[in-house]
């Protein structure tokens, strides 16, 4: 019996630009249930952290609770970790942005941590334009609890042991546009092609970066009847184009086709491509986003790839025109500008 | 590619390493199982079955297998599965109760045996228990050939070598030695249904260089003088001792010399360190006896004085090779160099000599002056004469003696019953998963991280004064336990059922190795490139699954999976399994 990871690794393994294998962005062995969409989530977030050879002390993850938000135990283990209270991650993202702007925040939420208890959190996160990604591990039910309908489970999608549910599901992508949010993608755990790169590029997007992605639930949410089963999501899902991300500093080696490839410049200076597959989308412009989204839930599929990104987004360290050094590094002197520039603040008052 | 076909035997046999490098197949991790169960007899037993001298290939087997172990593709050091073997060995209780029984009345057929190496042998143990009448014919006082005359005790015990040959020579079998065949012809004449040669390659080469003349009384050929050693004819040696030659001829000698009485022993050899034959741990036992390896030395000349022989002169030489690769030694054109000497020794290379076989009895020679015998069968061009051992193709090893005595004896039980040799018998396999709960195996599947343990040695104060005292004391117990468990279980396979598969990527993920790819099918070469990690090492296969629901296929490449089983615990549909597979090589009349 083992239940333990062999130290071994591939001996020739790719190393990064830092000189590291994909093997030093892993985590502990999962613990969750053998088949887990989760457990592929985690992967696709090891392989877009090594690949894009971020520091991993430069990273924090941060989650709620429920087994998705158990996932950063199982990636990352050399990176700062919050494991928080049950939708309350994106409270404890603000706080630590505001005080470290320095670090890439990666929230790892769940559909019943996100869409039920976390939905006011949500919304504001989203709307302030918080500098993060935030991944929904998203598998329509309450899956650490036992398999409880989730706020996202369609109406009419019946888990293993349940009745077809009878409210109207919560769409976290169509939530996020509404509320501002200024990176918008959806994807599914069996699907790293197209995952991996999302999270890239959410990565390098400055603002509230949302992926929903759906990660099917083996134990309670799997079975014929229910909308997020691996089969289910693999025959309705329609992607939206194929995106390919090349970080800042490295040659492009594909041939891209004109006219059906766009080519997009990040706010760090790495660019993605888009193929688009459908026309009717355009991923910059906010109400063809939601139109498309509409069309295609009214056509009974799921959309998935990147649905919406703004160029111009602006976060909120840049709206509250925050220090641009973290506030962690601020010391007295800086923090206390002295008695004589308080009696000129308090004389341009009077 | 087209799905691999895991019902053809030779494919999990390729991924059991060391069972499949190993000449005889004998199967290792199962073996070794049984080592950490304490069951030792068990692990003997399936040792004796496969290459017949457990306890002495546990101390001298040239380990062919060591170096393909799958463990020195994912760290340093291979399992040390050769002195696994005589753990085994060193603790069975009396396996006497498990030796196939003798039948009492024979079958009619006589066979004839001439040599009593290790692949005459191998021949006699699988051929006695089906009834054939068997004679052995050797020009030693006593059986094992080689490993009785060339083999120092220091390295494999006489009670080792005499407990093995006898449980062949007690089957019932009629042994004459003391006898030279001189004629072969003499031999078919007693109207044997079959003949098997078996007498090695017995004759030593020499250096016929100036000066060889008047040293001849100081100058000897390596095997002859080991022989004489072993037999007791040769007891002393001179005080300084050239020793040439690069092989474990030449160790053997030049360890030999210094518990003769040789202070100053020296090896000698033309090439570069690395491209010596010895084997490293050879190398390694020399230098720890204080044996200095002299290489880039060509011998020029013997040096003698007053009749008596005082040294040899080396030319120094540098390897230089072409951009095939191919080594010429080029003199430094340095000053000769001189070392003295009392004795010399060469220990150059062996060959075959078959002066005692009449060139008129239908057994074909090619221009080396060997017969031409078949790779499979051991068949010559005399369909009544059978060729094994070294005697074969040429000086190899004990093991690949013990290999071609099983398929000689195949040939010949196949051959007596009028059947058609080239008809081959397929080997014995069996797959069965090895599942007993979530997480729970019948195997154990974790890894142990521990780098190979070393066998202790008896100090060298004891070892140099006496030539009998075994050097290696062998694993402990204890440790012969913790250096089993570095076995990978490479024989529990991962057996993939693309019926029950959902495409999770569980498996994928939790891989260690990276050995698993599912992706849009392709031809090898371009298909290697798309794997999760690079897939360069052609010599292990990739195990393709037929296509699967989203049109791509299951990819896994064999190389360095670790055989934990993580896949099979991590997939929620079974759809991997871990499955043992036991590879047999089908004996004589199986
Ligand atoms: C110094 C030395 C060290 C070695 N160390 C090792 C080692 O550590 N491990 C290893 O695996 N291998 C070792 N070998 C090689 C190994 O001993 C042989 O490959 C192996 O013994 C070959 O077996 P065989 O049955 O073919 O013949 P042999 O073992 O050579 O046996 C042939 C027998 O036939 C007899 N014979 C020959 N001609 C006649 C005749 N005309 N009439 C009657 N009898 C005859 C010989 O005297 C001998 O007894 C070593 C070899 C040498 C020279
Ligand atoms: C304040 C609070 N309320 C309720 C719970 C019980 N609880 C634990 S996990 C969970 C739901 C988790 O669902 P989701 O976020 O979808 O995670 P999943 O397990 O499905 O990945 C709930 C309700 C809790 N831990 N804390
Ligand atoms: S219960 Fe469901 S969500 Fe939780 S680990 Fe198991 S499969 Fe994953
Ligand atoms: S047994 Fe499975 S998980 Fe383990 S190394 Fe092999 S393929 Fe990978
Ligand atoms: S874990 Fe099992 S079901 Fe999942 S992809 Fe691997 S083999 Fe298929
Ligand atoms: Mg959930």
């Amino acid at each position: 019996m083992s239940y333990q990871l062999p130290k071994f690794r591939h001996p020739e393994l790719p190393v990064n630009d830092l000189g590291y294998t994909k093997a030093d962005y892993e985590g502990a062995i999962s613990t969750l249930c053998a088949g887990c969409g989760h457990d592929s989530i985690s992967g696709a977030i090891v392989r877009a952290c090594h690949e894009l050879s971020i520091e991993p002390h430069k990273i924090a993850k941060l989650s709620g609770i429920g087994c998705s938000s158990k996932t950063p135990t199982y990636f990352l283990g050399k990176s700062h970790g919050f494991n928080s209270v049950h939708g309350r991650m994106p409270s404890v993202v603000t706080g630590a942005a505001l005080a470290n702007r320095d670090l890439l925040y990666m929230g790892v939420s769940g559909d019943g941590d996100t869409a039920s208890i976390g939905m006011g959190q949500f919304a504001h996160i989203a709307r302030r334009n918080l500098n993060m990604v935030y991944i929904v591990m998203n598998n329509g039910c309450y899956g650490l609890t036992k398999g409880q309908d989730s706020a996202t489970a369609d109406r009419g999608s019946a888990s293993k042991k349940g009745d077809p549910n009878i409210y109207s599901a919560i769409d976290l992508c169509g939530t996020a546009l509404q509320m501002g949010a200024t990176f918008v993608a959806r994807s599914f755990s069996g699907d790293k092609e197209q995952l991996v790169p999302l999270i890239k590029a959410a990565i390098s997007h400055r603002g509230f970066a949302l992926i929903d992605v759906i990660s099917p639930c083996v134990t309670f949410n799997n079975n014929s009847k229910s909308t997020k089963s691996y089969e289910f999501v693999r025959e309705h899902s329609e992607a939206t184009g194929t995106i390919d991300f090349v970080p800042l500093h490295k040659e492009i080696t594909t041939e891209y086709q004109p006219g059906h490839s766009h080519e997009v410049t990040m706010h760090d200076g790495s660019s993605i491509h888009l193929y688009k597959v459908d026309e009717s989308l355009n991923p910059f412009d906010r109400r063809s986003a939601i139109n498309a989204m509409e069309e295609h839930r009214y056509s009974g599929n799921i959309l998935t790839g990147l649905i919406y990104m703004n160029l111009d987004s602006r976060d909120l360290h840049e709206v509250l025109e925050t220090s641009h050094r973290p506030l962690n590094a601020l010391d007295e002197a800086d923090l206390c500008p002295g008695n004589k520039m308080l009696l000129n603040i308090n004389a341009s008052l009077r | 590619m087209k799905p691999t076909d895991i019902k053809n035997p030779e494919y999990f046999h390729k991924v059991v390493d060391c069972q499949y490098a190993c000449p005889a197949h004998t199967p290792v991790p199962e073996y070794i199982r049984l080592i950490a169960a304490e069951r030792y007899t068990d692990a003997y037993m399936i040792n004796w079955q496969s290459n017949v001298f457990p306890g002495i290939l546990g101390r001298t087997c040239d380990r062919p297998c060591e170096p393909a172990c799958r463990r020195v593709r994912v760290e340093e050091e291979p399992v040390a599965i050769c002195r696994l073997k005589r753990v085994a060995a060193d603790n069975k209780s009396d396996i006497t109760e498990r030796l196939p029984a003798i039948p009492k009345i024979k079958n009619g057929k006589r066979i004839a045996l001439i040599g009593a190496g290790p692949a005459s042998l191998t021949v006699a143990r699988d051929l006695a228990p089906l009834g054939y009448s068997i004679d052995i014919y050797d020009n030693q006082f006593a059986g094992g050939g080689m490993m009785r005359s060339q083999i120092p005790s220091f390295r494999l015990p006489l009670e080792v070598l005499d407990e093995e040959v006898g449980y062949i020579l007690n089957m019932g079998i009629n042994a004459t030695f003391g006898i030279q065949v001189d004629s072969l012809k003499a031999i078919l004449d007693k109207q044997y249904d079959a003949v098997f040669v078996g007498t090695g390659a017995p004759r030593g080469k020499g250096l016929n260089l100036p000066g060889l003349e008047d040293a001849m009384s100081n100058v000897f050929l390596g095997i002859d003088w080991l022989s004489s050693v072993a037999f007791e004819h040769t007891t002393t040696i001179g005080k300084r001792v050239l020793v040439l030659g690069g092989g474990n001829t030449a160790m053997d000698c030049c360890r030999t010399s210094r518990r003769m009485g040789g202070e100053d022993v020296r090896v000698v050899v033309r090439s570069p360190f690395a491209e010596m034959k010895a084997s490293p741990w050879e190398k390694e036992d020399a230098a720890s006896e204080g044996i200095p390896i002299y290489n880039n030395h060509v011998p020029k000349e013997f040096v003698v004085e007053d009749g008596k022989l005082k040294g040899m002169r080396f030319e120094k030489v540098e390897a230089r090779y072409d951009e095939a690769g191919k080594r010429t030694l080029v003199p430094t054109g340095e000053d000769l160099v001189f070392m003295e000497a009392d004795d010399v020794l060469m220990a150059i290379g062996q060959e075959n000599a078959f002066p005692w076989i009449e060139r008129d009895l239908g057994i074909e020679f090619d221009k080396w002056d060997m017969p031409v015998v078949n790779k499979t069968t051991f068949q010559s061009t005399n369909e009544r004469v059978f060729f094994g051992g070294d005697a074969a193709f040429g000086p190899e090893n004990v093991i690949t003696a013990v290999a071609h005595g099983h398929q000689a004896a195949v040939s010949i039980d196949l051959f007596c019953r009028g059947e058609d040799v080239r008809k081959r018998p397929p080997p014995h396999v069996t797959l069965a998963s090895q599942k007993m709960g979530v997480h729970e195996w019948s195997y154990d599947n974790a890894v142990a991280n521990d780098q190979r343990y070393a066998v202790p040695h008896a100090p060298l104060e004891k070892t140099l004064k006496d030539r009998k005292v075994e050097v290696e004391l062998g694993f402990d117990i204890s440790t012969g336990y913790k250096e089993a468990e570095r076995c990978l279980n490479c024989d529990v396979q991962t057996v993939f059922d693309e019926l029950r598969c959902i495409e999770c990527d569980a498996c994928v993920d939790i891989c260690p190795t990276d050995c698993i790819t599912f992706t849009m099918n392709g031809a090898e070469q371009e298909l290697r490139t798309r794997l999760e990690a690079p897939a360069g090492n052609l010599a292990q296969d990739l195990y393709v699954s037929a296509e699967l629901p989203t049109m791509r296929v299951m990819v896994k490449d064999e190389n360095v999976c670790l055989h934990c089983g993580l896949c099979a615990e991590r997939c929620p549909t079974t759809a991997w399994d871990m499955q043992k597979f036991l590879y047999n090589v089908r004996k004589a009349g199986e």
